[in-house]
């Protein structure tokens, strides 16, 4: 049982006012906030031992370098990577994404293909864009049902001896649909294809293990997980990572420089030039800590629990619609109002200090198939409670009520 | 005929009438339904304001020297925030749309909007009126 109380106490910003009314935040999925936990580590961090790592012969640098590795740890325990030298930091999702799009560009030729899935953020789909117009490979594209969820049907058909890489998110950003990765990789992997996961959403709800999963890459972001902006991570396999190219030259990433000839560094240094966020790094680990203390299948019942009440109460409105209705779901409600513009639901929830996200959710290729603008989405995250979702359905019957 | 900072004064006086952002939305909500629509032929993409989170369309024409502002968004509170706009800026001479301050916004609580966060774009759609203004004061030249 989660102790909800005791929970939204690590959370200083819960108590926070908007508007002059109590602060009721339900854009989770866009970035989660923080708790004391984390705070209290960047404090520590900038307070007692901030320095750059890894050459420094001194004290503070080789405490910060003991506790950004450490870090590195805690994440190679989390997702259960092989070696700790197969997670990279990056600054997020994205850098992630494209740091393994930059390094396919020398590895495919016209005659290749790529999937991707119709479920995906812009942050999936314009690298691979990008990476295609660059090698002449074509983009394929996983088409989804009214439900939200891929056609797997037409998945396995688009698989082929040409597919060479498929990119797919663990759970879409915009309805919330946790796709089926495992039956994804697995087929991908039948015709020799490496495959792309994009946790950012994921990781908030579920402890993925990427040796189980035998997924080639795995992406997340601290930020969407407790912990702070700027920072994220890539898990590679060695295989593929010691094939990739490095993405940006600099300093750490180098064996031997001359102007002859540079060596590069060995895993995972070899992507990380320059001083990273070490801060962030050290940060993220501590997230994880707290969210593994809190446990992930605590939270994952709690938020369920959350997703069917939430549900429920909002399917009452009249006129409400609910885009995105998986079986296979997290606590993500993407609606709208009949005949609304969902930016006037969304200024005035803001008034009420209720925090939603409103628009395309970077997502526009979904608000297409549906043929609406974009959507209200209400995120939910373990630290949010059942009065919040009154606070948010009587908010929407106000607001319906001042527009129609 | 009016001055813009007389209509901007008679918009600041009859929004301090309201006691609470209800009041004033309300207001606000009411005035987006009655604003005149554009014409459909004006419902064009080239006279999309970009970077609005809601659909913003704004047509100007010149008529006996003052420029004449239609608009319509499919957003309500944007559509009106575009009628307040339109009332303080249509039907005045270039210059004077040119010349004039929009810190009436501020003292009417909409300040918020201004915010370059703010995804309804006010700021582009004010932008947008000074530039149809500044083009047709080339033209009387």
């Amino acid at each position: 049982m989660l102790d909800i109380d005791k929970i939204r106490k690590d959370f200083p910003i819960l108590n926070r006012k908007v508007n002059g009314k109590p602060l009721v935040y339900f854009d989770n999925a866009a970035t989660s906030q923080t708790p004391q936990q984390v705070i209290d580590v960047i404090v520590d961090y900038y307070s007692n031992y901030n320095a750059n790592i890894h050459r420094g012969v001194h004290a503070l640098s080789q405490e910060a370098t003991d506790k950004y590795e450490a870090a590195r740890l805690t994440i190679q325990n989390h997702f259960n990577a092989k070696h700790a030298y197969e997670i990279i930091y990056t600054s997020g999702t994205t850098e992630s994404i494209n740091l393994v799009a930059h390094g396919f560009a020398a590895l495919l030729n016209k005659s290749d293909e790529v999937i991707v899935s119709a479920l995906e953020h812009h942050s999936n789909i314009v690298p691979w864009q990008m990476l295609c117009e660059k090698t002449g490979a074509t983009l394929k594209v996983i088409p989804m049902n009214q439900e939200g969820e891929l056609d797997m049907v037409v998945y396995a058909q688009l698989l082929s001896n040409k597919t060479k890489l498929v990119f797919v998110n663990h759970i879409s950003n915009a309805l919330g649909t946790i796709n089926p990765i495992e039956s994804i990789i697995k087929q991908a992997h039948n015709v020799g294809a490496a495959v792309l996961i994009d946790g950012a959403q994921a990781c908030p709800h579920v402890k993925p293990d990427v040796q189980a999963l035998n997924v080639d890459f795995y992406v997340t972001s601290a930020h969407k997980m407790c912990g702070p902006t700027g920072v994220g991570m890539l898990y590679g396999k060695q295989e593929w990572l010691e094939k990739l190219p490095p993405y940006q030259g600099g300093g750490e990433m180098i064996d031997q420089v001359s102007f002859e000839k540079t060596t590069y560094a060995g895993l995972p240094h070899k992507f990380e030039a320059g001083t990273p966020n070490i801060c962030g790094g050290i940060a993220f680990g501590a997230a994880i800590d707290y969210m593994n203390t809190v446990g992930f299948e605590t939270i994952a019942n709690y938020e369920n629990e959350l997703l069917k009440y939430g549900t429920e109460k909002l399917l009452e409105i009249d006129g409400l619609k609910i885009y995105g209705t998986a079986k296979n779901k997290t606590s993500v409600i993407s609606f709208n109002l009949d005949g609304i513009h969902p930016y006037d639901v969304g200024t005035l929830l803001d008034k009420m200090g209720i925090a939603v996200r409103t628009g395309h959710h970077c997502a526009q290729p979904i608000m297409d198939y549906f043929k609406i603008p974009g959507t209200i989405r209400a995120s939910f995250a373990f630290y949010n409670t059942k009065q919040e979702i009154d606070a948010l359905v009587e908010g929407i019957k106000k607001a319906k009520m001042m527009l129609s | 005929m009016q001055s813009i900072q007389e209509i901007q004064d008679e918009i600041i006086d009859e929004f301090s009438m309201f006691e609470d952002w209800e009041e004033r939305y309300q207001y606000m909500i009411d005035l987006g339904k009655e604003l005149p629509l554009i014409d459909d032929q004006f419902k064009t993409d080239n006279n999309i304001i970009k970077g609005c989170q809601s659909k913003v369309w704004v047509h100007a024409e010149m008529n006996d020297d003052k420029v004449a502002f239609t608009a319509d968004s499919d957003a309500i509170i944007t559509k009106g925030i575009i009628a307040i706009l339109i009332r303080a800026f249509s039907n005045q001479h270039p210059k004077d749309i040119i010349d004039a301050n929009t810190d009436f916004i501020d003292k009417i609580g909409l300040k918020e909007h201004l915010s370059p966060t703010r995804a309804n774009g006010l700021v582009s759609m004010i932008k947008q009126l000074k530039m149809y203004a500044i083009a047709y004061q080339t033209q009387l030249k």
